[in-house]
């Protein structure tokens, strides 16, 4: 019902990009794109899209912005965009990553969407330069059919371009899609295509002018489970007594096809390749090292299945889900654990200090739709500041926890749509007076000693009316 | 190791002991002896209240920090509420989600003391900004009171024999099993703070008898409304403590103090239990609670005829006004009571009380009260078991609180008994007589240890024995003068010392490894051991529990047998037909009755009664064996106790339940039987056994291809001990 509606809105928006095209203006069109080549991974629920191209510089005046443009159904599963480009000689190259960040283009053709990249040095006329550029795709494979039972595989579409949207002029282009099994019920064709193994191969295409656009479509079995957490939120909370304590409080949910009908655990544990191939039976979350005391657990109460694996450079954590996910089945759980404060927690010259930690989810694989953190400083600290390698949300909130009095300051970030590269770290800045250590022992200690002090007046003094 | 702490209060707990041993040689520092002695008690019964803390926490230990059980989830789960609503909502709360269609009237049908003594332990711990869950509280408020029930024994000792008998009832009671198996943290339940609030309304009561004063009587008062808030079993209070006063005016110990206590504590705490909207106007009202008044009014009669009697000095003429008195009186009495039942305004004894009354009452009339196994009669290695030594040592305390007899010894022997014999009649009643089995065998313990102790000093020492003027009876020290004749009386005392000891130390042992072994463990999360000696854990319940709560609409009804029903509105937060408040028999049959159709019938009933998923618990895989299927002939009994087409002996073959080939064609084919079997004859158990083998029955099932048409399975754990079936909406008619 879904796809030819899309077909269509592709088919309107190709109409609209070539008429664009012809009237633009002139500032982009003196850079061209002699050569691309893309690849786009489909073999997990994230799609990965690694975009090489071979700017070259055809106008006269030396440009540093090479602009990516993408349609606005991508854009809003667009998780990140990364570019990097070689530098050096023959052998010694090296891989330098470049800013990139979102930009509005004055006149952008049907709602298209910029990614900005900010080269080194400014490409001068007639010189050309090699980009590689990553960026994942979140919830782009849909699911079809929608809902299926226990036994049959999921099968997903994905839709794109056979070619790439640029707002530039394309000489040559190829693209190789990656598919995670042999089993592909249908693709678009647009040739020169063809399908090899586990890849399909669109091109390549010769002299694409600006904002050209092809939709395909690419039914085709995934059986990795879309683990999704809808929500995710981390607590770290900071104890200048040496520990770090980090709460995670997830919601799971399996993002694929929805389960319909049965669940047979016969068939379930006696068939395990057959039945249930795309359902979610374990996770694994990668922690620090020198984690302690780790639990696992939910509303209910703690949950059993789950194994710790600890070496000297990395933590893994294997949890499983009560239950066995299938598509639409959801789980709320609690992972928290403890680290070394001396880990994370530095001093900076200027008598500040700041915990480095890191920002996204440590399950590997999964797609978190939205994620806060928040950074519990202890009692007293003053002039909070965090620094995030991407724009985030930001707020204060109060905490109170044992034994506070004027509550701990929290620092909020929040963001949207993230994938595992987010896993970069990021600074929270801080004052503290160790003094301000003291105050809960001291008040304990006080507690302690008026109670000793009234039971000896108790004993000494004689409260009775009557002698 | 904290529980061999336990021989050395009893060393210590002779007051009388360490008054005079040390009294010679510190004569001139009398007063530091007795505050030795206050820190010596102090310090004990601070062990002994942390020793009743720690051995109740096998659990937390063992699995994790959680509600055990059935009823404590109803209770949690009222307590959150009450946290998160406060109390005027919890008052008025109206709950949907359990006996649906019906709903449940929370606020008027449970004794909130529990859920607003948690909800307020909460408050305060956060006004002193211990950021602690609601569930930690919940899960320790068991053992807290039983901590607090420890220094109300060592006070109710005290006061009905000495402190050393205190002391050494803390301690018995600290470890008691009859007590821990209610207590363990994690146990939330009504009698985890009843009993504190039993033994303390008792406390206060004797307190109030022996002092006479009205401030006693109102704390007793008090502490009755307290239990009143908390547990049904306060009908127990209301009833034993006008037999003791009746027994006290029978035996001639009449007396002002016993009448001020009495009169106190009976209006004012009848008036305060009214407040309490479960219990209304029961106490004017209902024929369990008219033993109180009659003998409030008796007690009127008496002061009156005390009163006469002082005003007539002629003997003879007081004879006959107290023979037309005390005809009026009573025929008053027979008379109200008469009316009062036949007008209705008096409501009949209830079944619950008739079945204690008649052990096999409710075997005969309540199937639903029969079928909990809690509400058996006791069998006798129950009573070891939850006793041990204290068994042989309750009637040895019989004997002294006979010899000394005091008002507060009659009480006390009058609570062990009564006690006694309702704990014969229900398990569950052991809990009831534990405080004061603990209380008379203390006294047994102590006075033994007393006269023993007494005998052992007395030969060093025997001329002083005369002028020594401690607490120390003279009646112990003709006793050791009379003794010291005989030989080896010095090593006789000494072996019987160490006969003593090593029965309590016995005590203690066996104490620990009961509350380990068989009180400490949550039922929810079962744990059995592997083939290689490893534990293995079950968390079936759970899993299914949650899943229910995460992945079924959140306006589901579930129907499954009433056992589970608090569970499953507590931890899978969905609607359920029946639950273990078991106020609508009727409703409950209903349930039996759908389990104990045939699958097309069960499906008119299912569809009746608005039902989406039906969950059953089976044990067959893993060989649990209190499992849905053992519990089935009370389904068919309760089913068939209302609805007369369920007949018990179609599931029988000649009187024997049987789930094999063997059995009856209408076992085989009821839903019960098709849930609970559904492809498991597919199923390999164990290992050189058919397909099909159960291991909870032993046998291999006799109905191996079971179709369903009106429900599918929608969830089974993964130890099938929890399986949950969907049922399906009905066919297009065209």
């Amino acid at each position: 019902m879904e796809a030819p509606i899309r077909a269509r809105e592709a088919l309107g928006f190709i109409l609209f990009s070539l008429l664009f095209s012809i009237c633009r203006s002139s500032s982009l069109n003196h850079l061209l794109i002699s050569n691309a080549e893309r690849r786009i991974d489909l073999s997990s629920h994230i799609v990965k899209v690694y975009l090489t191209l071979k700017v070259e510089n055809a106008g006269s005046t030396p440009t540093s912005e090479v602009f990516l443009s993408f349609p606005p159904t991508q854009v809003d599963h667009l998780a990140t965009v990364e570019a990097l480009v070689t530098k050096g000689k023959r052998k010694k190259t090296t891989l330098v990553r470049l800013d990139v960040k979102p930009t509005e283009l004055p006149d952008a053709p049907n709602d298209a969407k910029y990614f900005a990249i900010y080269l080194e040095n400014p490409l001068k006329s007639g010189e050309s330069t090699t980009l590689e550029v990553l960026y994942l795709l979140t919830h782009s494979q849909e699911p079809f059919p929608a809902e299926i039972a226990q036994s049959e595989s999921q099968l997903v579409y994905y839709r794109d371009s056979a070619l790439i949207l640029s707002p530039y002029h394309i000489k040559q282009q190829t693209t190789f899609i990656k598919t995670p099994s042999t089993k592909v019920e249908s693709f678009t064709r647009v040739e020169p295509s063809n399908r090899a193994g586990t890849e399909i191969k669109y091109g390549p295409y010769e002299d694409h002018p600006p904002y050209s656009f092809s939709p395909i479509l690419i039914h085709f079995e995934n059986n990795s489970p879309f683990a999704v957490v809808e929500e995710l939120v981390r607590e770290v909370e900071i104890s200048h007594w040496g520990n770090l304590q980090v709460t995670e409080q997830y919601t799971l949910v399996h993002a694929g096809a929805r389960h319909k009908g049965v669940f047979s655990r016969v068939d379930f544990q006696s068939r395990p390749t057959l039945n249930g191939a795309s359902s979610l039976r374990y996770l694994l979350a990668r922690l620090p090292p020198r984690v302690h005391s780790v639990y696992y657990r939910d509303e209910i109460g703690n949950i059993s299945s789950s194994h710790l694996r600890t070496d000297s450079r990395k933590s893994e954590l294997e949890i499983e889900p009560r239950y066995p996910l299938f598509g639409g089945w959801k789980a709320t759980f609690v992972i928290g654990y403890g680290l070394p404060l001396q880990d994370f927690l530095f001093e900076t010259s200027d008598d500040r200090r700041y915990l480095n930690f890191t920002f996204g989810c440590p399950l590997l694989e999964t797609v978190v739709d939205k994620l806060t953190i928040k950074v519990v400083l202890p009692e007293g600290s003053k002039d909070p500041s965090a620094v995030v390698p991407f724009p985030v949300e930001q707020h204060l909130e109060t905490k109170y926890s044992y034994l506070d009095v004027v509550g701990r300051t929290v620092v909020v970030m929040e963001k949207k749509n993230l994938v595992p590269t987010h896993n970069s770290h990021f600074q929270v800045y801080y004052t503290f007076k160790p003094i301000f250590m003291l105050a809960e022992p001291l008040m304990l200690a006080s507690v302690f000693f008026l109670f000793f002090v009234a039971c000896v007046a108790y004993l000494h003094i004689d409260l009775s009316i009557r002698k | 190791m904290i529980f061999y702490n336990n021989p050395k209060p009893k060393i210590c707990s002779n007051p009388t002991m360490s008054n005079s041993s040390t009294s010679d040689l510190l004569k001139p520092f009398k007063l530091k002896t007795k505050q030795q002695e206050l820190l010596i008690r102090v310090s004990i019964l601070c062990l002994v209240y942390i020793l009743a803390f720690i051995t109740r926490l096998f659990s937390v230990l063992r699995y994790e920090s959680m509600i055990h059980e059935f009823d404590p989830y109803f209770n949690y789960r009222t307590t959150l509420y009450l946290t998160q609503h406060g109390f005027y909502d919890f008052w008025n709360w109206f709950d949907y989600e359990s006996w649906y269609p019906l709903g449940r009237i929370v606020g008027g049908t449970l004794y909130p003391g529990l859920m607003v003594t948690a909800a307020l332990i909460y408050r305060l711990l956060h006004f002193l900004r211990f950021a602690v869950h609601i569930r930690e509280v919940c899960v320790l408020t068991a053992p807290f009171f039983a901590s607090n029930t420890t220094l109300v024994a060592y006070f109710f000792g005290k006061e009905i024999w000495d402190s050393g008998a205190g002391l050494v009832a803390a301690i018995l009671i600290a470890v008691c099993p009859g007590y821990i198996s209610r207590s363990v943290a994690g146990s939330y339940d009504n009698e985890g703070v009843a009993i504190f609030a039993l033994l303390f309304t008792f406390y206060l009561f004797v307190k109030a008898v022996n002092k006479g004063s009205l401030a006693w009587g109102l704390a007793s008062a008090f502490g009755y409304f307290y239990m009143v808030s908390a547990w049904g079993g306060y009908v127990f209070i209301i009833n034993l403590i006008p037999l003791y006063v009746l027994v006290l005016l029978i035996t001639g110990r009449y007396s002002m103090r016993l009448y001020v206590a009495y009169n106190c504590m009976y209006i004012l705490g009848m008036l305060l239990a009214m407040q309490i909207r479960f219990v209304g106007f029961q106490h004017v009202q209902s024929g369990e609670h008219m033993a109180a008044m009659g003998v409030f009014f008796l007690m009127q009669v008496f002061y009156f005829l005390d009163w006469v009697k002082h005003m007539l000095s002629d003997t003879k003429l007081f004879q006959e006004f107290l023979s037309i008195t005390v005809t009026c009186a009573v025929a008053a009495g027979g008379i109200a009571l008469g009316v009062g039942v036949a007008s209705g305004y008096i409501s009949p004894w209830t079944g619950r009380f008739y079945s204690l009354l008649d052990p096999t009452y409710a075997k005969d009339h309540i199937p639903i009260i029969a079928s909990v196994s809690e509400h058996q009669p006791t069998a006798w290695s129950s009573f070891m078991f939850d006793f041990h030594i204290l068994l042989f040592l309750f009637p040895a305390g019989l004997y002294f609180c006979f010899k000394r007899l005091s008002d507060a010894t009659i009480f006390i022997v009058m609570y062990g008994l009564t006690s006694m014999y309702f704990a014969g009649v229900m398990v569950r009643l052991i809990l009831v007589a534990t405080p004061a089995v603990c209380l008379i065998s203390a006294i047994a313990v102590s006075a033994t240890v007393k006269n023993l102790t007494v005998l052992l000093r007395s030969k060093n020492k025997v001329a002083q024995i005369g002028s020594t003027k401690g607490t120390s009876s003279a009646k112990a020290s003709s006793k050791a003068s009379l003794d010291q004749s005989q030989p080896f009386q010095k090593n006789g005392a000494m072996a019987l010392l160490f006969g003593a000891f090593y029965l309590l130390s016995r005590y203690a042992t066996h104490c620990t490894w009961v509350t380990s072994e068989a009180y400490s463990s949550p039922s929810i999360v079962l744990a059995a051991r592997g083939a290689h000696g490893n534990r293995v854990i079950f968390d079936d319940y759970r899993e299914a529990y949650f899943w229910l709560r995460q992945n079924t609409p959140p306006d589901a009804k579930v129907m499954s047998w009433w056992d589970y029903g608090y569970q499953i509105t507590a931890m899978g937060n969905r609607t359920v037909i029946v639950d273990n408040n078991t106020w609508n028999n009727t409703h409950i049959a209903t349930v039996g009755r759908a389990m104990s159709s045939y699958e097309d019938e069960a499906y008119e009933i299912i569809r009746s009664l608005d039902v989406d998923y039906v969950l059953v618990v089976f044990g067959g895989v893993t060989g649990y064996s209190s499992d849905d299927i053992n519990k089935f002939l009370w389904m068919v009994r309760i089913g068939g106790g209302v609805f007369p087409v369920i007949k018990e002996p179609d599931y029988l073959v000649n009187g024997e339940y049987r789930v094999d080939k063997g059995a009856a064609p209408k076992m085989l084919n009821c839903l019960m039987y098709k849930l609970s079997y559904y492809r498991f004859g597919e199923m390999m158990t164990e290992y050189g056994k058919p397909p099909g083998y159960d291991r909870a029955r032993g046998v291999e099932i006799g109905n191996k291809d079971i179709k369903l048409e009106h429900l599918e399975e929608a969830f089974t754990t993964s130890n099938w001990i929890v399986r949950i079936y969907k049922v399906k909406p009905p066919n297009n008619r065209w």
